[in-house]
């Protein structure tokens, strides 16, 4: 069997194992943030933090649940890094630096998972284990929070009220993301990824040389780190090292658990507002631009255009030989499409289109299918905004899901939008002309632009994959990279909590034949068209000097 | 209710007629000369003013780009910045041209208007009951005033003594007189308007500067204008995309410097323009003017720009029965003889009976006799030697006495009771028909005769509600644009549901009561419906304001044009659904250019990519499919198409896109394929198209 035929017939199996989980897990999904009901475990938590969980928050209180939530997150994961020393468990890695830390307290809890270090020299097991993992769970959890308190706004009429932010937050984990991740966890041991305290082993290597393999609890970090779209390894190499994904299976695995809940949740809104057509609708523009993306990585890597590339016959540098081309553009496309980050390749030796595919579905705002929650209410602004440009062509002030969009929802809607186009235009446009930049930049010319766009690309939509070759320890980038991941996620979650309130509190418009059809062909090319307006055509004239450049020589 | 005898009484044919115009309907043009662009210059000109360009975000931005370009032309004159920065400028003029356009066709109008607000002297009434004489504008409200025949009335009030013929024309351009009087319906009058005859005491009802007729002036010349929320919805989407494409820009020139090749003012600012939306950017505001004057054009006048909008939205119809779906009066539709009369004798009777009886009714009997039985129209010279015997109300009766003969028709019972009286017998039969007619929703006419010392009952004559034609198309339209329209009426259920049936309106309030209508309105509302009305009475007054867009009939009382957002000048209730039309169709042109205007980037990106970048990566000359002979060329063409696409399309945003009635989902499949693939399209053939000549220009090609 060749490359191609087996990359198909991964791609068919992924895409089979989606379809058949796709509803069950929709629609279980649904009902946990619909029923009334608590489990033991769940009343327990409400106890301890001292929450009454049958209250209903305003949309205010619920992003002030949000922002707290974070914000005290951001300050017990710093803290335990800066403790690691003198807390146990360390395996006597040395103290992390307050800025190491700080990005790194940022960047997990924001769910960008963007690493400025290595993690096997710097955290030992406790921060691994009750700070990069808790954040795993919990960060996906709040964006699940978020997708559900705005679907609240569809579905409620005639009330300021959008739900709990500590009972959605709670029943993400306990309901959701946790229950899977013990599955997959044993699963992915029984394939050989590794799951040790060990802090590692000592051997000699074939050269005679004296090496210290690393070893961690890697399996059960490695499943949350899909299953939540946070994508930090464990180790430094992430998935491309055999611990964390051994063989084609496990990658096979890592992929479907990186896709099933932002897929799965098209469904959970679809039953939500009583609609499926919806969700199924809103499913098919973010399989169609996966599918693109898929379609221009795939082909690039597998037709090198660089001079070593043609001389080796294959673009294989970067790429691990068990995976070989198919499967590493698999898992590159779906990666990028769901904020996830996770790599098991170098995604700065991918080919010039390749890699801008890489890009590009990043800088659709990830949709392609988004982050766990954020690309569900990602694409839900977006639909939004696809109503409100063409609806108004039928003739009637534009509604969506039988809310009215007007002066409010446009600009909260806006807001969600704006804000990722302008931290990466922003900062980046600031730091090419750097003279430390050029120090930084292991490429100049098309290729280095391309790595510099990666960079604030990754941070502002909370993807956190690297396109490495740059350098971002020194200060303007750790910090403006941190102010990216922290703005790019933080202020469209208060613009759509704001919309989501906003439309809550509307009546409901009932749907007649006058109505804009939200559902079928026509209008998921609109919400595609709009997406491919604002996200592409924002960042065509910058794609053109990095990637489109580079393609073209 | 007071029924508007004007238009109710149009007879068929001119119904038919006024149908048959409408036939194959879309809403017409109003009429767009292209010298109006020339004599609008001025106007545009002046509003180059920055202060007047900060309204419009879109536009602002052009206009500070060329500033800009200016600055930099004048410093470093080549043949390219200077045809570049004219062109950017013409940008700005053109969209200012298109606004001054639609305000210019207000203009006209408003100068007619005022002139008739000529100066008046108003006669006051004192409290002793002497005459005082004021200029109209010290009017205010509660004063008392005397109009004579002749006189021009100084204020819109209501009458509170007398009755009097009034010449409206001014307002309504309607040249036939009016009849105003004290009490009811008909006692509103508008300042400006002329008394033909008698004498009247109106009393005034507004403050002096805030009639009826300033009130209008104001509307037509878009002075009054605020942007409707929909319009603001849409700046606010417009400006994120001006700033979105602005940090495009921006962001752009370092990593051009990066790249090894910064670019030039003149040229950001070009890619900037270009790809901004500045075709609805330029075009919005005369849009939103144009939409308002085609409601003008209609004899309508809306308080609001929101009310129009407003209408696009309206999920429900309240339409009155009569005069809107039926005529506004009974017609003779059947005539069933009884005992031993033919069909024959019963028209020879009834014909009789009615030829001298001028109500429509009496009319509409004679109609049938002549078209139905072949009897003549007119009354031989014997028969005008009649008596005729006018209905009464304590006779309930009208017929005709001639020759001996004595012929009645009438309610039943009164002429059963003068059958009776004449010695007669009234069957059984009679009242099995009676009650039948009256069962079908229709009014029975007994018609009997008296001749030869015998009196007998001829038959029943069958009135019934006749409902307009092409009134059940019309509503078939409406439910495919989701519309649903309910009947009011007065009558009883089982009248209004035969009516309903034939008029195939989706529902119906029978026995209705204006709190019966207003409880509807409010239900409607409550499950997230908009309502349109049309209503003229003072007891419609709060149904009128209740219902979120509120058509009130010019002939109607003041409380009704107060309450309502919109009035109608020729009273026609059936406008209503022409006025939901116009409100769809100013969105769907609002849409249709918004999507036009951004599906046009992506070639203007082929354009100018390639012509900023190919010096430093030559790959990327491929991108250049038009073929644009220079890079300077390629500018200018898209700066060029940029511009004049807008006065292209100011016609279209005058008259509004076509609009036919159809589901949104067919709507929207059309709108998109010609407005957004046409949109993508257009430019790459029109940037080619400007190239091929913009390249004869020394220096650039």
């Amino acid at each position: 069997m060749n490359d191609t035929w087996a990359g198909l017939l991964q791609l068919a199996l992924l895409l089979a194992a989606l379809a058949v989980v796709y509803r069950p897990l929709g629609d279980y999904m649904a009902r946990a943030f619909t029923s009334k009901g608590h489990w033991k475990l769940e009343r327990a938590l409400y106890k301890v933090v001292r929450v009454n969980p049958d209250s209903e928050q305003r949309w205010s209180t619920y992003a002030y649940g949000v922002l707290g939530f974070s914000f005290v997150s951001v300050l017990f994961l710093y803290l335990l890094q800066r403790l690691q020393t003198v807390l146990p468990l360390g395996l006597g890695r040395p103290e992390i630096s307050p800025s190491v830390a700080f990005n790194t307290a940022v960047s997990f809890v924001t769910n960008t998972n963007w690493q400025s270090y290595v993690p096997e020299q710097a955290f030992g097991h406790l921060v691994q284990m009750a700070g990069l993992t808790v954040q795993n769970f919990v960060s996906g959890a709040v964006g699940i929070a978020v997708a559900v308190a705005l679907i609240r706004g569809f579905t409620r009429a005639n009330t300021d009220r959008l739900g709990n932010v500590w009972v959605d937050i709670t029943r993400a984990v306990v309901r959701v993301l946790l229950p899977i991740a013990v599955l997959f966890a044993v699963v992915l041991m029984g394939l050989g990824v590794v799951q040790s305290l060990s802090g590692g082993v000592d051997v000699t290597g074939i050269d005679g040389a004296q090496h210290t393999v690393a070893l961690a609890p890697v399996a059960s970090q490695e499943v949350i780190k899909e299953l939540g779209t946070n994508g930090g390894g464990v180790l430094n190499a992430n998935s491309a090292h055999p611990f964390e994904n051994p063989n084609g299976w496990t990658n096979l695995i890592e992929i479907f658990l990186i896709l099933v809940i932002p897929v799965s949740l098209t469904r959970t809104f679809g039953t939500m507002i009583g609609d499926r057509k919806q969700g199924y609708t809103l499913l098919s523009v973010m399989t169609f631009l996966w599918g693109g993306m898929l379609a221009v990585i795939w082909w690039a890597e597998a037709h090198p255009n660089g001079p070593a590339a043609l001389l080796a016959g294959s673009a294989m540098e970067g790429k691990e030989t068990r995976f070989g081309i198919p499967s590493s553009a698999l898992f590159a496309d779906s990666t990028t499409g769901t904020s996830t980050g996770a790599v098991n390749a170098a995604h700065d030796s991918l080919t010039g289109l390749g890699g801008g595919g890489a890009l590009l579905n990043m800088l659709f705002s990830e949709i392609s299918p988004g982050g766990v929650g954020t690309g569900i209410y990602s694409i839900l602004v977006f639909a939004i905004i696809a109503v409100f440009l063409a609806g108004l062509m039928v003739g009637r002030t534009p509604e969506y899901l039988g809310k009215k969009l007007g002066r409010k929802e446009i600009t909260m809607a806006s807001i969600a939008i704006l804000a990722m186009p302008t931290l990466v235009l922003v900062f980046a446009g600031i730091a090419v002309v750097l003279p430390a930049t050029g120090d930084a930049l292991t490429n100049s010319g098309a290729h280095g632009l391309s790595e510099v766009l990666y960079a604030y690309a990754s941070a502002s939509n909370n993807n956190g994959s690297a396109f490495g070759g740059l350098t971002v320890t020194n200060d303007w980038f750790q910090s403006t990279l941190g102010v990216c991941m922290a703005f790019g996620r933080f202020i469209p979650i208060l613009a759509v909590l704001c919309l989501a309130g906003g439309l809550a509190a509307q009546r409901k418009v009932p749907p007649s034949a006058g109505t804009l059809p939200t559902s079928g062909p026509l209008f998921a090319s609109m919400v595609a068209g709009s997406v491919l307006l604002v996200a592409a055509l924002t960042f065509v004239p910058a794609l053109a000097l990095g990637p489109i450049a580079e393609a073209l020589s | 209710m007071t029924t508007n005898t004007d238009t109710r009484n149009r007879s068929v044919e001119e119904v038919q007629q006024h149908h048959a115009e409408n036939a194959g309907r879309k809403l017409q043009a109003g009429a767009f000369n292209p010298r109006q662009l020339l004599s609008s210059l001025p106007e545009a000109l002046r509003k180059l003013n920055p202060r007047h360009q900060m309204r419009n975000p879109v536009m602002f931005v052009v206009w500070v780009g060329s500033a800009l370009s200016t600055v930099f032309a004048v410093s470093q004159p080549t043949v390219f910045t200077i045809v570049a920065t004219v062109w950017l400028w013409f940008t700005v003029l053109f969209a200012n041209l298109a606004e001054a356009v639609a305000e210019g066709r207000g203009k006209a109008q408003a100068e007619s208007l005022r002139r008739t607000k000529k100066e008046s002297i108003a006669r006051r009434l004192r409290e002793d009951g002497t005459e005082e004489r004021v200029p109209g504008t010290e009017l205010t409200i509660g004063d008392l005033v005397v109009v004579e025949a002749g006189e021009v009335i100084p204020g819109d009030g209501d009458v509170v003594e007398g009755i009097a013929t009034v010449d409206e024309s001014a307002i309504t351009g309607e040249s036939a007189p009016v009849i105003r009087e004290s009490g009811g319906d008909r006692c509103a009058v508008t300042g400006g308007t002329t008394v033909l005859s008698d004498r009247i005491v109106v009393q005034i009802t507004t403050k002096p500067g805030e009639s009826f007729v300033d009130r209008m002036i104001a509307l037509v010349e878009g002075a009054s204008r605020q942007k409707t929320p929909n319009e603001i919805a849409l700046t606010i989407l417009l400006a994120v995309l001006t700033i979105i494409f602005l940090l495009a820009v921006v962001a752009l020139q370092p990593m051009a410097i990066y790249s090894g090749n910064g670019q030039s003012v003149i040229v950001l600012t070009a890619l900037l323009v270009c790809l901004i939306p500045t075709t609805i950017g330029a075009l919005l505001s005369a849009i939103g003017i144009a939409g308002m004057d085609r409601l003008v054009q209609r004899n309508v006048l809306a308080m609001s720009g929101r009310a129009v909008e407003a209408a696009g939205d309206v999920d429900t119809l309240l339409l009155d029965k009569t005069g809107t779906i039926t005529f506004g009066n009974r017609r003779a539709t059947e005539l069933i003889p009884v005992g031993t009369s033919t069909v024959d004798d019963l028209a020879r009777a009834a014909r009789l009976s009615s030829l001298a009886d001028g109500t429509p009714e009496g009319r509409s009997i004679v109609e049938l006799c002549v078209t139905a039985h072949g009897l003549a129209a007119e009354a031989s010279d014997a028969e005008k030697a009649g008596e005729f015997v006018p209905f009464a109300a304590q006779t309930r009766m009208s017929g005709i006495d001639i020759d001996g003969r004595m012929v009645r028709k009438g309610a039943t019972s009164s002429v059963r009771a003068w059958v009776i009286e004449h010695g007669g017998q009234v069957p059984d039969e009679v009242h099995e028909v009676v009650d039948g007619i009256s069962q079908d929703g229709g009014t029975p006419l007994v018609c009997a005769e008296y001749a030869n010392g015998i009196a007998l009952v001829r038959g029943v004559i069958r009135l019934s509600d006749v409902v307009k034609p092409g009134m059940k198309e019309r509503f078939d339209e409406l439910r495919s644009m989701g519309i649903k329209t309910v009947m009011i009426t007065g009558d009883n259920p089982l009248t209004a549901r035969a009516i309903a049936a034939e008029a195939g309106v989706d529902d119906f309030l029978a026995e209705a009561k204006p709190e019966d209508k207003m409880a509807l309105i409010r239900k409607e509302q409550e499950g997230g419906k908009l309502v349109a009305m049309t209503g003229d009475g003072t007891n419609d007054a709060p149904a009128l304001a209740q219902a979120d867009v509120g058509v009130a009939m010019n002939t109607g009382t003041s409380a009704a044009k107060e309450a309502g957002n919109m009035v109608d000048l020729d009273s026609d209730p059936t406008k209503l659904i022409e006025i939901v039309e116009i409100g769809k169709q100013l969105l769907i042109t609002r849409g249709a250019l918004t999507t036009f205007s951004i599906a046009n980037d992506l070639a203007k990106y082929f354009a100018i990519l390639p012509a900023m970048f190919a010096a430093i990566y030559p790959g990327l000359g491929r991108l250049n499919i038009m073929h644009l002979a220079t890079p300077a060329s390629a500018i200018i063409s898209a700066v060029i198409f940029n511009a004049l696409i807008i006065v292209l399309l100011i016609p279209l945003a005058l008259r509004g896109v076509r609009y036919r009635p159809a589901s949104a989902s067919s709507l929207l499949r059309r709108n998109l394929l010609i407005y957004g693939v046409g949109g993508v399209i257009t430019p790459f053939l029109g940037i080619w198209l400007i190239d091929l000549l913009v390249r004869l220009i020394p220096g650039i090609g």
